[in-house]
């Protein structure tokens, strides 16, 4: 296997002997169909045209004013769908109609991955089926009828823990079958190469505005960048563009309920092994078995991670720290009372991350923060678990 | 270890082709097993293929994914799994090959993982999500141990990745014959028998179909397309789900399904295949 299948020890392609030949064609397709011509206009179109990027990057005077430092959100709960995965989404997507494959699988855990699967299969025009955990399908009821709605097939997944992990299970096992006429559509940084490479570029459109738009506003790149990390799609896709440059990276992960409960902190908390085809830190048990994970957010909700963040962890480039389910929560108030901004759950445990590190930024230091998504999603979980003050 | 493997002489014997038989180990639980292995090697089983399951089995098909979890909520753990290897050891002299998930080979180190291995007294291992890419410290570790390192081929593996595995690989080659995951398929793929045939030219290594086949007929099937052995995972794996809470029945059951497809296989010579339950 070629080093770039690998980010140091970890990645590589840890697949049943069936999917190599699909990986293969993939990485050629990959390699030859994204930098062409015709590939980035039509991806140009459906990004400006179609999702409505460069999304902004907003100065917010009230949290700059009481966290004291100027901090910056990017917009990216103001992309169509209400998240980042849809650059992800498209991209792939039109991946595939490039490679002539019509059939489109994917794993959702929240369902906001699946939307924006369903999303990219109704604009480009392939069938779109959406592995999910049947307790995930309860608990996201309302995502399950928005996938309907665009045309997608949703396929009830009640194996293993029925949530995230087991979704992506039984999506491989479906792509092992049918891999001659289908594409499978990874939602995150996840999964054997290709895919943790490919997902990376189709994200790193967020932080090549960034750059671009606080150079416009300040004159220089931002002294420290937060994001949260699940699998880590809007986390590397934010700080890639940045790794060579002096700008301190800050990875926020699920803590759950702390880390010496149940928590989704694999990089803070776990240990290197293989998962859905690479080689990353997981959540497991003295012999390997994977443990369930848990956050208040589904879309952290997942014990493993993407194997560059592994690396990235290792090289100490990246600092990652445990959120809690409380301060996620705290947080997600925060930013809808200071800003007027309901971030999605998973964007919280950002938010709260940033407030942490705030002190140790001067006055004119630039902390941005992705805000992968928003909060719609969670409004009515959060309503619940809150008490409210009149 | 030195000379050759107890897997190299079983396909020398000239007792071809091989009935390789699947099944989960701590399924229903540790003791079950103990006597599962004993039944399928009593009943004529000319190898066992032992699965120590893991947590998150993307090769598998439902049974042996329903199977591997029963076996964990059991308590199964892979100091268990070398226990159960030599309690058989004990008993029996046939070849054992263990069938694992990377990560499971991985947490336990992967050199210690083949000695220790070896030293239960498994004669090979084969690693579900290992490609032969990624095999190097697997073959490595399995050759200092005196393992066989088992690796797939499937009908869709190019022919430069074809021969690499070959050179890779020993004890046998492992053919994924339907595409797709373990579990009980009706037909038998054209282009399997083909691709068999294919392998077959290329190498002098033993080859063994396994994914799909449960019935006498599929056996003919391959006996005639030149296989040397093939190996029954999910239909064995049922038949312990099925009956799990009757152990008596179990056994009669898996004796009667093991000689019908030993029949098939070309071997009718067997006198004490109803061993009474």
């Amino acid at each position: 296997m070629t080093s770039a299948a690998r980010f140091g020890q970890y990645g590589g392609r840890f697949v049943p002997e069936t999917l190599m030949g699909a990986l293969e064609e993939l990485d050629e397709a990959y390699r030859a169909i994204v930098p062409s011509e015709g590939f980035r206009k039509e991806m140009e179109y459906y990004l400006q045209e179609y999702a409505g990027r460069a999304t902004p990057l907003t100065f917010c005077r009230n949290m700059s004013h009481d966290l004291c430092c100027r901090v910056y959100l990017k917009r990216e709960d103001l992309l169509h769908s209400g998240a980042h995965k849809l650059n992800n989404a498209l991209g792939q997507g039109l991946l595939a109609r490039f490679m002539g494959k019509r059939r489109i699988i994917a794993e959702t855990g929240a369902g906001q991955h699946g939307v924006a699967a369903a999303i990219a299969g109704a604009a480009l025009g392939l069938s779109v089926e959406v592995y999910m955990g049947t307790d995930d399908m309860e608990r996201q009821a309302l995502n399950v009828a928005r996938m309907q709605m665009l045309g997608a097939e949703v396929v009830p997944v009640s194996s293993g823990s029925r949530t995230l992990k087991d979704a992506i299970n039984e999506a491989l096992r479906d792509w092992v079958a049918n891999v001659r006429d289908t594409h499978y559509l990874i939602g995150s940084v996840v999964g054997p190469h290709p895919f943790p490479s490919m997902v990376r570029d189709f994200q790193t459109v967020i932080g090549r505005e960034i750059r671009q738009q606080i150079v416009e506003k300040e004159g220089r790149l931002p002294d420290a960048m937060v994001a949260c990390v699940g699998g880590g799609s809007n986390a590397i896709g934010m700080f890639h563009p940045f790794l060579e440059d002096a700008v301190r990276l800050y990875g926020a992960e699920a803590g759950g309920e702390g880390l010496s409960g149940r928590h989704g902190a694999t990089l803070c908390a776990g240990r290197p092994g293989v998962l859905h085809g690479s080689y990353t830190y997981l959540i497991q048990d003295a012999f390997g078995q994977i443990l369930e994970s848990h956050s208040i957010s589904a879309g952290l909700d997942y014990p493993g991670v993407g194997p560059e963040h592994s690396f990235l962890r290792d090289e100490g480039r990246v600092i990652y720290r445990p959120v809690t389910d409380a301060e996620a929560l705290d947080s997600f108030l925060y930013l809808s009372r200071t800003e007027g901004i309901i971030p999605a759950l998973e964007s919280a445990h950002a938010v709260a991350l940033a407030r942490v590190i705030a002190p140790d930024l001067g006055r004119d230091d630039i902390l941005v923060i992705n805000l992968s998504g928003r909060g719609d999603k969670d409004v009515a979980q959060v309503a619940a678990r809150i008490e409210w003050c009149p | 270890m030195t000379g050759i493997s107890r897997i190299t002489r079983a396909f020398e014997s000239g007792k071809s082709p091989l009935l390789i038989t699947c099944m989960v180990a701590g399924d229903p639980d540790y003791a079950g097993s103990v006597r599962i292995a004993r039944v399928l090697a009593r009943a004529g089983a000319d190898m066992l293929e032992v699965v120590m399951p893991f947590s998150d089995p993307v090769a598998d098909g439902p049974v042996i994914q329903e199977a591997g979890a029963r076996a964990l909520s059991a308590g199964m753990t892979t100091d268990r799994l070398f226990s159960l290897i030599r309690e058989v050891r004990e008993h029996s002299a046939i070849p054992l090959l263990i069938m694992t998930y990377a990560n499971i080979v991985i947490q336990r180190g992967v050199d210690r993982f083949y000695q220790d291995a070896a030293r239960a007294g498994a004669d090979g291992v084969v690693v579900a999500d290992v490609p032969v890419e990624e095999a190097g410290p697997f073959c490595d570790a399995a050759r200092e141990a005196g393992v066989d390192p088992i690796l797939f081929v499937s009908p869709d593996t190019s022919p430069e990745r074809l021969d690499f595995i070959i050179s890779q690989g020993k004890g046998f080659i492992y053919l994924v014959a339907a595409r797709g995951v373990t579990g009980v398929r009706e037909e038998v793929a054209p282009e399997t028998l083909a691709c068999l045939g294919n392998i077959k030219k290329r190498t002098k290594l033993p080859v063994v179909p396994g994914f799909g086949i449960s019935t006498p007929e599929h056996i003919r099937a391959y006996t005639w397309a030149g296989a040397d052995g093939v190996i029954v995972g999910s239909a064995i794996v049922g038949i312990v789900g099925e009956f799990r809470e009757w152990p008596a029945e179990m056994d009669y059951a898996l004796q009667k399904f093991v000689k019908e497809l030993k029949t098939a296989s070309g071997h009718p010579d067997l006198e004490e295949v109803f061993v009474q339950p």
